[in-house]
């Protein structure tokens, strides 16, 4: 068993944990924080992405010692309860980027790491800058349409229409 | 239980006050509107293209707190872990649990040794319903398939169970293996039956040999696909627990009632003892339709230890024991007269199952009934391979029956230098040519035109490689696509509380797809309410009775019981207004009073003259008024084909090199029946399209030769598209109206987005090289060879 404190979502955490814990299972089995998802256990589907120390992770293959005195970002933490929503979380509402709703904690956080180190994306870095998360459902196009929406929002400007627009 | 909760609805919708302002504007011009032009209640509930309102769930979603099977916690609970088969054919000789047993934490390891026994196990047979698959659940020591369940460490941790499920040691005696297609074609034998029941297994139609001899043109080519898994993002995860007699089990299901009656005929005891509970699921594809082994093993293994026990599949897991698509293999003859009509067509597919189970996947059924053809043989034959049985998989039978239809149609036009489009409308069906049938609508030559035209079909040069981008070879390419309405038993209640707002009860699930959404949609229109004015309970088999969703079905079934039980309400609030001596309405014929946006009843002949439906309840006791229906399919059947049909058009990009394809532009035109809402409709098709590029360029499951052990069990060798992988995509709807179809209007969009794709790829893909690709998936390595 080994001491650590993790900051998770800007709360301090303290545990004993087994140095084989998963930082993901730390999330989700003894934080109760459930919107972070696990998709795979190959660290191939990005479902458990997180933020450590302000890095996008794949948290399945990631061990809780190794958070010890870092900071995690999960979904959880992008609006306060009852709180508006971000523009990230509004972008991917708005723009149906997402069906299952399985991916999204973890495209959302990859996202949030992205438009930190590019405010204003093309669609094309949005594609490639986001492959490491796969969704099975949504066929990918409103997720880049919710990024782009957010990027918008951040810069202050008008985000495009959110209707569906046919060609 | 699962309430599309209004306060979240009430949120986006009232708090905000410009729409509050806009939603009395919307009245105001609406009064203005009717008093120029009365609205029937039909035209009213029927809105063809429905609006694009956000789905009820979108702020749960992104905020993570929807909560998922995996998610849910239960004191004391325990974690399963299964121990996989590492052999696909024999008998367990023995099982040693000792070491397992060491490991702190670990409190039980379930095998045929001391599982319980169940006491339907004579239900456990292969079944004429689809989605009811013969169970591998530890009542004998036979080996079947590799990576078949035969244990389940249970332990206080994850990380127990699964150090535990590490030593648990298997000894087998091995027979044999029956290999997968295309090693395994020697023993083919037809199924009693196609998945469908009422969709024949062989077919005859005129006189295969005479059209074939009257043709001037004929080909005849071999398609292939592989066996596929359907890899939903969520792993097939349940908690199960008992108390007393009473099983609860929050489980990843796409079928919630179906799961309820499969699980309660297995274990021996009444359905009213089981319940089962889906928040929210991550996707599902047609494996989580079927209620597979693990569904049963874990309320098993609760009995044996007397605890809760959530299971959650490995990634690896799920390539078996949940279902795949089946491989096939298909021979395609056509053969044409002088001005390019088919005269002859013959469709013969070999698919596999597994050795003690049966699932046909239908390869052939569509070539039954696409084109005008006088003379045609379909047949299906299987092998029997020792694999987990196939399930149904988005598209089951149509995704690669129709990449082979599709694919010979455009190597015939090629043949006949006719543009494939041209080709295709020669060969138009204005009545279903296998049932004899007239079609309850079809606007497939509209879905070509306005497809052809958004598209730019008319640039299409006739000759392949005619068209380059720097070093890549670019094609352009097409496809009919089409699905078949199904439709299932669901039923619904809708209560009208005197406050004007509205609860609708029904057990279904929603897959991703938008289903808690579309079902408040449903009922809002009929009522003339804005959605944030309905609630759901949905997601609990508590409520009555829905159907699974899978074959597109669901808003066809459950939509039609909504709106079935909401037109009953509204039908008793007309007789109670015309009946109240109070109702300015009193005395009005029935038929004179529609409804209109608001929730206001009105005589038709007189706008003038109404009352909201909250004035109406407050006078007559101010009680709600209710309705449950049991929604089924009637004799439309007997007497309609019933289809969703499209158009697609495909642009690619070949670098003959490196061997690299690129799908740089996908449009799909679609008609579908009724819309009802175009926002989730379109994501629904532009998702199914992108499973068409996956069929088309990535997917497949290897299997080794040796031992049938699946080689890339996993999502790093399992290829999917990633967001790189996809370019320009877009799908868009016609306006269909059919009232025969269903009490919704619906013919379900739910698969058609793949089935004509995948080959409208593969025909760019020779538009732009010059060579067809018969066997799936294309990849590098072929387009090199
Ligand atoms: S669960 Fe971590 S990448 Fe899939
Ligand atoms: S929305 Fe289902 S996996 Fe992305």
């Amino acid at each position: 068993m080994k001491q650590i404190t993790v900051t998770v979502n800007g709360q301090p955490h303290s545990a004993e944990v087994e140095p084989r814990l998963l930082l993901v299972h730390l999330i989700r089995e003894n934080l109760n924080l459930t919107g972070t998802h696990i998709g795979c256990d190959t660290s191939s589907c990005g479902a458990c992405t997180v933020l450590l120390d302000g890095k996008s992770v794949k948290s399945c293959t990631v061990l809780a010692v190794q958070a010890n005195g870092k900071s995690v970002s999960t979904v959880e933490g992008l609006c306060a309860p009852g709180a508006a929503l971000n523009p990230l979380q509004e972008g991917f509402k708005e723009n149906h980027g997402l069906h299952c709703g399985f991916c999204t904690p973890g495209m959302m956080m990859r996202a949030t790491e992205l438009l930190e180190h590019n405010p204003d994306p093309t669609e094309d870095e949005i594609r490639w800058g986001i492959s490491g998360n796969l969704c099975r459902c949504t066929g990918y196009n409103n997720i880049v349409k919710a990024i782009l929406y957010a990027g918008a929002k951040m810069r202050g400007e008008e985000p495009a229409s959110t209707e569906p627009q046919f060609v | 239980m699962w309430v599309a909760s209004r306060e979240l609805a009430t949120r986006w919708c009232v708090a905000n006050s410009r729409q509050a302002l806009s939603l009395v504007l919307d009245k105001i011009s609406t009064l203005v509107w009717c008093l120029i032009q009365p609205m029937t209640f039909k035209n009213m509930a029927k809105k063809l293209l429905g609006d694009p309102i956000n789905r009820v769930d979108g702020a749960l979603k992104a905020t993570g707190r929807a909560r998922y099977s995996a998610d849910i916690k239960r004191p004391g609970m325990l974690h399963g872990v299964l121990v996989m088969s590492t052999i696909a054919n024999g008998k367990i000789t023995a099982i040693d649990t000792a070491d397992a047993l060491k490991v702190p934490g670990v409190v039980n390891v379930m095998s045929h040794q001391n599982a319980p026994k169940l006491a339907g196990m004579d239900k456990n047979k292969p079944s004429e319903i689809a989605t009811d698959r013969v169970l591998h659940v530890f009542q004998d020591d036979l080996v079947h398939y590799n990576n078949q369940p035969i244990a389940m460490v249970l332990a206080e941790t994850l990380e127990q169970a699964t150090e535990g499920a590490s030593l648990v040691r298997v000894t087998y005696q091995t027979q044999p293996v029956k290999l997968p297609l295309p090693a395994g074609k020697a023993d083919m034998s037809t199924p009693k039956q196609m998945p469908r029941v009422d969709d024949q297994v062989d077919t005859k139609r005129g006189d295969l040999a005479a059209g074939l001899a009257a043709a001037i043109n004929r080909m005849e080519e071999t398609y292939t696909t592989p066996t596929m898994n359907h890899n939903a993002l969520e792993p097939h995860a349940l908690l199960a627990y008992w108390e007393g007699d009473k099983l609860t089990m929050y489980n990843a299901t796409q079928g919630i009632s179906g799961c309820q009656k499969r699980v309660a005929e297995i274990f021996g005891m009444p359905k009213e003892n089981v319940r089962v509970i889906t928040q929210f699921l991550g996707g599902g594809f047609g494996s989580k339709g079927t209620t597979f082994s693990h569904v049963m093993l874990a309320p098993m293994a609760a009995k044996l230890t007397g605890k809760p026990v959530r299971l959650v599949l490995k990634r690896e897991q799920m390539f078996g024991m949940v279902g795949n698509r089946s491989a096939t293999v298909q021979r395609l003859n056509l053969a044409t007269g002088k001005d390019g009509k088919l005269l002859a067509t013959a469709h013969h597919s070999i698919t596999q199952t597994s050795d003690f189970d049966e699932f046909a996947e239908p390869a052939g059924t569509i070539t039954r009934m696409l084109y005008a053809c006088p003379n045609l043989d379909t047949t299906h034959k299987f092998i029997r391979a020792n694999i987990g049985t196939p399930a149904p998989m988005r598209a089951p039978g149509e995704a690669p029956g129709v990449f082979a239809l599709e694919s010979a149609i455009d190597e015939m036009a090629a043949q006949l230098r006719m543009d494939p489009l041209a080709f295709r409308l020669a060969n138009y069906a204005e009545t279903d040519p296998n049932k004899d049938k007239p079609f309850s609508s079809k606007s497939l030559r509209e879905c070509y035109r306005q497809g052809a035209e958004r598209f730019g079909w008319s640039k299409r040069p006739a000759q392949p490689r005619s068209l380059k981008n720097g070093n890549y070879l670019r094609g352009m390419g097409m496809a009919t696509t089409v699905y078949p309405m199904n439709r299932g038993e669901s039923t619904a209640l809708v209560r009208l509380k005197p406050d004007g707002t509205v609860q609708v009860e029904t057990a279904t699930q929603d897959l991703g797809t938008g289903t808690f959404t579309i079902m408040t949609q449903i009922a809002a229109e009929v009522f003339g309410l804005s959605p944030d004015q309905v609630t759901l309970s949905a997601g609990d088999s508590i409520y009555p009775t829905s159907s699974v969703s899978g074959g597109s079905r669901n808003t066809a079934s459950t939509g039609s019981a909504v709106t079935q039980a909401a037109q009953e309400v509204l039908k008793k609030a007309r007789q109670m207004a015309l009946k109240d001596p109070k109702s300015p309405l009193f005395n009005v014929a029935e038929a004179e009073i529609v409804v209109q946006k608001g929730g206001q009843l009105q005589q038709k002949s007189n706008p003038k003259v109404g009352e909201a439906l909250t004035s109406l309840l407050k006078r007559n006791g101010n009680k709600p008024l209710e309705a449950t229906v049991q929604s089924k399919q009637g004799d439309e059947k007997g007497k309609y084909s019933m289809n969703a049909f499209g158009a697609v058009f495909a642009e690619v990009e070949v670098d003959e090199l490196l061997g690299e394809v690129r799908v740089t532009r996908l449009l799909g035109s679609f008609a579908a029946g009724r819309i009802v809402n175009l926002k989730t409709a379109r994501s629904q098709v532009l998702g199914g399209m992108v499973w068409a590029v996956s069929m088309a360029l990535h997917e497949k499951t290897v299997f080794d030769p040796r031992n049938n052990r699946v080689m890339n069990a996993n999502l790093a060798e399992y290829h999917v598209p990633v967001n790189a992988d996809i370019q320009e995509i877009d799908g868009f709807f016609i306006e269909e109206a059919d009232d025969i179809v269903n009490p919704a209007g619906v013919k379900g969009i739910g698969e058609i987005g793949v089935v004509g794709t995948v080959s409208a790829i593969a025909n760019a893909i020779y538009h732009a090289t010059g060579r067809r690709f018969r066997d799936l998936p294309i990849t590098v390595d072929k387009v090199l060879a």
